[in-house]
């Protein structure tokens, strides 16, 4: 009984922190249990059992999300060696759509997290900045899902892309200026009027849909 | 329709657009006499024989009015912007009718259902279903389906049922009708038509989620018509008090088979359309037809098997766009494109202006004050109904919800068209007694959607600040963090163990990557058929435009030049250089060169026997610096072969090319990516004048040396322009080789045969049509003639005469000033900074 209590009660509390409701909790809460194998915390090498994720180019980076503090939101760099379940719940809780009674401010807030995940996942050395080999790094991993596109061809994309960067970040540059990276504001201005609604949400339903496919 | 009944001798042999009646019978008439004449007087120089030509000939003339009142009407941008176009045709064909009526006292024209559905309606909905937004469809598809197949049930099932209970009230007086030929009619007067919805919403430009439920609603929901009309006539035909359970089971089970079957149909041949595409690299001029007749052959197809003809030709075009699209021909693609909404338009106007006419005819009207009315209340009424209805449900799953202010614009969105105007002539006389009043109050609902709320629509949607679709111009950024945004919605999905859209379209580019492009692709179009590549050669696309247009604007030719000129490097480049290119890299490239130089020789040879060498060195001179001349290509003529092909394509490529090259060297300086700047100029400085020491004493340049001396002249004529290309730096040669040599592995293997389409990549809408810049149609491009560079070695003995050209920046030598002078007048920009 006390046992129970106990365990609604911090259900109650990662509601509160993450937003989840108390079933999606439970579902993900089954799920975890199931990738770490009943254990309380996950390694890199969990992620490994998850079949689906083989195909994912970019699969490493997105693991490593997982394990990075700043996402995890526990320091300004380096990556935990595990992850608890609300740690795993923190992470998942960047994908939550943007709840319809909240208000404008709330919303762009919502906003700049989301896209804050994405820029830790191309800042790989957490300087606070995108340097051009990082971004060449991430296009290369994206490209890398299509055999024909060589290394080359995903350099210059990523040379363009940040050209473009540049151009819109800085506008006109000197001859001698040296644009050295995205920087999160930059980030935020590349984004400026992107909509992100469909693009970085999931809808974590209340039932377990692999379950019940397997 | 009494139109109907009068078909002239030539109906099934032509594209007959209109029944002929009196007009043209009793001109015929008039001149039979002097046929007989002439018959009586053995041969004659002139016959006037307008029987021979009367059908096409009329249908010809309404083409011409139709696409001339369309000029009209884009004469004045104030009528255009606040009437829809659609709405000023059928007031228009009102306009027709009358004169026709007037000098006639008949309607000899009407729109005839065969001519609808077989010909004006598969070129609408092809061009629909092969531009379409296939991800946004697809992504809202449940959406669709819902608003398609339960919204337009409820709206036939509402409006029937509703105007047979005010019936029942003695409202609307004596009408020999009962419930069924109601449901008949709510069934066919149901369906939002996809016509009128696109030609009203394209000019509205609403945000694209609600343009796609809209539009893809009122495609989709052809099956459900369909199979609504058929089952309700022959319920009608058959008689209310046999029509049994069993009957009515079947019409369900009939839905379904009607609509898979259908889409089936319609894959399969976009299956078939893709595969046929794969191997048409050396018929490339028929290459455009295959697309528009399997598409229309899945339409007869499917109409054949009485399926879904319209479901059949639009996923017939949303399945097959992806693959055709890559695997045909740049030239052909554009044909495809131009044809289809050519069509598409073409047709749209003539239904519209037809429909107007069609309503001019005394015979069809009968009037019901009550009926009208109420059918018009009641389509509004019930349609706004099931929308909130179904939004309400559908708000519980979708991720972007449907707000209220899309929710009236969805419901006022309901246009009703051509479709239900062609299913109700089509209804038999002697068995829907009452055919005559539907028919005019199909007119009626019609006219009122379509003028009424086609003129509203705009202003309400500014009244209620609906989203707008933006156009932007696409963005690398954008796309590339779409793209890893996709990969990580789909392994959150993964890791999250649930199954959504992303893990759905995940697992299907999956297996459409390892399976189907494979089969359905061409092999050099499979390596850049990539979104982001598309994208990318876009852009560079556009600033190369840009950049040309900047020099135009100044009168600079020198500013085009420079470009030209370093590309030539490029293609030229054969001799295997020995710094940073990769081996591989320099092979494609020389690959490249030698296909160009083939091609490029036997047309210089053929012009050799007609001009002297002196004559050709000007020539070349004048056509690499200036516009390139139309006539060069005319007096080649084949009816197989475009020779303008491959200048053209080459063209293009060296635009490629060259915004690489420029951005690389912006983007080396800007970025900092290159270190070893100092040195790798040094070296080349070297190299060049090593070369040019070797060489010049000879009289006869190895190839590689022009490379080096335009390195240079580059450079120099860069130099006037620090504003546009504020960093250029032609000493930048490692890096813009490294740059060039992977953008032209992917010229490479596509050239000859088929340049990826860049500009126009597959999810865009109709209207990027244009943003088609015009210079990139053939008579207008800018870039100087390909022959002029890649004849040069292989005639050394007019070397010299180029020479000071390339030279004039440097002008160490004694021997090229010498020459200079002679061909200053030819390259005056060239001076002006010397």
């Amino acid at each position: 009984m006390g046992a129970t209590h106990s365990a609604s009660e911090e259900v109650r509390e990662l509601e509160g922190k993450t937003g989840f409701s108390s079933d999606q909790i439970e579902q993900l809460h089954r799920r975890f249990k199931h990738l770490s194998g009943d254990q309380p915390t996950i390694r890199k090498e969990n992620f490994n059992n998850i079949p689906d994720l083989e195909l994912n180019p970019i699969r490493s980076k997105i693991v490593r999300a997982f394990f990075d503090n700043r996402n995890l939101r526990k320091g300004p760099s380096g990556l935990a060696d595990e992850i608890n379940f609300e740690d795993f719940l923190t992470i998942m809780s960047y994908f939550r759509p943007i709840d319809t009674t909240m208000d404008e401010e709330q919303v762009q807030l919502c906003r700049k997290e989301k896209l804050r995940f994405l820029f830790h996942m191309y800042d790989s050395d957490s300087d606070g900045r995108i340097t051009l080999e990082e971004y060449r790094n991430v296009v290369e991993e994206l490209l890398s899902g299509n055999p024909h596109i060589e290394k080359e061809s995903a350099r210059s994309i990523a040379d363009g892309a940040m050209m473009e960067a540049a151009s819109v970040c800085v506008g006109r540059m000197e001859p001698d200026q040296v644009y050295e990276g995205i920087t999160f504001d930059d980030f935020l201005k590349i984004w400026q009027g992107i909509d992100i609604e469909t693009k970085m949400h999931v809808r974590f339903l209340n039932m377990e849909t692999i379950a019940l496919c397997h | 329709m009494p139109g109907r009944g009068a078909p002239g001798p030539g109906w099934g042999l032509l594209l007959v657009l209109l029944a002929l009646g009196e007009l043209p019978r009793a001109q015929g008439v008039e001149e039979k006499p002097g046929g007989a004449h002439g018959e009586s007087q053995g041969f004659q120089v002139v016959t006037f024989k307008w029987h021979h030509v009367q059908d096409p000939y009329i249908i010809a003339l309404w083409i011409l009015v139709a696409s001339l009142a369309k000029i009209g009407f884009h004469l004045s941008h104030k009528v255009t912007s606040v009437v829809p176009e659609s709405a000023l045709l059928i007031v228009l064909g009102l306009v027709l009718g009358g004169i026709v009526l007037a000098a006639d006292h008949i309607a000899s024209f009407s729109l005839t259902p065969t001519v609808f559905f077989f010909y004006l309606l598969p070129p609408i909905v092809l061009d629909a279903g092969y531009f379409m937004p296939n991800r946004l469809f697809f992504g809202n598809l449940g959406t669709i389906l819902l608003y398609a197949v339960i919204g337009t049930v409820w709206n036939a099932a509402t409006t029937g049922l509703s105007l047979y209970g005010v019936f029942r009230s003695g409202l609307m007086g004596d009408l020999n009708i009962g419930l069924l030929d109601f449901l008949l009619f709510g069934s066919l007067i149901a369906a939002v038509d996809p016509v009128a919805v696109l030609a009203v919403f394209e000019e509205v430009h609403v945000n694209e989620v609600l343009f796609i439920i809209v539009f893809g609603e009122s495609l989709l929901n052809d099956a459900v018509t369909v199979v609504l009309y058929n089952v309700f006539e022959s319920f009608v035909t058959l008689g209310g008090d046999k029509v049994t359970g069993v009957d009515c089971a079947k019409g369900i089970v009939s839905f379904f088979v009607v609509s898979l079957g259908g889409t089936l149909v319609g894959v399969v041949f976009a299956f078939l359309l893709s595969l046929v595409t794969r191997f048409t690299k050396h018929v490339r001029i028929i290459e455009p037809g295959f697309v528009f007749v399997l598409s229309y052959l899945s339409y007869l197809t499917s109409e054949m098997l009485s399926l879904s003809a319209i479901l059949a030709i639009t996923f017939c075009g949303i399945c097959c766009q992806k693959y055709v699209k890559a695997n045909i021909s740049e030239q052909s693609a554009t044909t495809v494109r131009y044809t289809m909404k050519m069509l598409a338009s073409g047709a749209e106007t003539i239904i519209f202006m037809f429909l107007g006419i069609s309503a001019v005819d005394p015979l069809i009207w009968k009037w019901n004050t009550a009926f009208v009315l109420l059918t018009l209340v009641f389509i509004s009424v019930y349609r706004a109904i099931g929308v909130v209805l179904q939004t309400w449900i559908l708000n519980r799953y979708r991720m972007v919800q449907l707000e209220i202010i899309d929710q009236v614009v969805m419901s006022y969105g309901g246009l009703r068209g051509a479709v239900a105007y062609a299913l109700v002539v089509l209804l038999d006389e002697n068995k829907v007694k009452e055919k005559n009043l539907f028919v005019s109050t199909t007119i009626i609902v019609i006219f009122f959607t379509v003028i009424f709320q086609g003129l509203t629509i705009k202003p309400l949607v500014q009244w209620l600040k609906v989203k707008r679709s933006e156009q932007r111009d696409p963005k690398l950024n954008e796309k590339l963090h779409g793209r890893a945004f996709d990969h990580i919605l789909s392994a959150i999905e993964d890791i999250s163990g649930q199954i959504g859209h992303n893990y759905l379209r995940d697992k299907w580019s999956n297996f459409d990557r390892k399976f189907l492009s494979k089969i359905l692709m061409r092999r050099s179009a499979q390596k850049s058929r990539d979104r982001i590549l598309n994208v990318f050669h876009e852009l560079n696309l556009k600033d190369a435009i840009s950049y040309v247009a900047e020099g135009e604007r100044r009168g600079s030719l020198a500013f085009i030049r420079s470009p030209s000129t370093d590309n030539m490097v490029n293609v030229d480049f054969s001799t295997p250089r020995p710094s940073t290119v990769e081996a591989s890299v320099s092979y494609l490239l020389r690959e490249n060169a030698s296909a160009v130089r083939l091609d490029m020789q036997s047309l210089e040879q053929r012009r050799q026997s007609i001009r002297d060498t002196e004559d050709m060195v000007t020539h070349h001179t004048l056509q690499q610096y200036l516009y390139k001349p139309r006539q060069e290509y005319k007096h080649l003529y084949s009816r197989h072969e475009l020779t303008a092909d491959e200048d053209e394509k080459q063209d293009k490529e060296i635009f490629h090319r060259t915004m690489r090259k420029r951005l690389e060297s912006f983007k080396s300086a800007k970025l900092g990516v290159n270190p070893h700047k100092k040195a790798a100029k040094l070296l080349k400085r070297e190299r060049v004048q090593k070369r040019r020491n070797s060489s010049i004493p000879n009289g006869k340049l190895p190839m590689v040396s022009p490379l080096h001396d335009f390195t240079i002249t580059e450079k120099d004529l860069e130099l006037p322009d620090p504003e546009e290309a504020p960093s250029y730096d032609a000493e930048e040669m490692s890096g813009g080789i490294e740059f060039l040599a992977n953008i032209t592995q992917d010229t490479a293997t596509d050239s000859p045969s088929g340049i990826d389409n860049p500009v126009f990549s597959p999810d865009e809408d109709p209207g990027i049509l244009s943003a088609v810049p015009p210079w990139l149609s053939p008579g207008e491009t800018v870039v100087p003639s390909q022959r002029a560079r890649v004849q040069i070695p292989h005639s050394p003995s007019n070397f010299h005469r180029l020479a000071p050209f390339r030279l004039s920046g440097k002008s160490v030598d004694s021997f090229l000033l010498a020459d200079g002078p002679e061909e200053q007048p030819h390259a005056p920009p060239e001076s002006t900074h010397m």
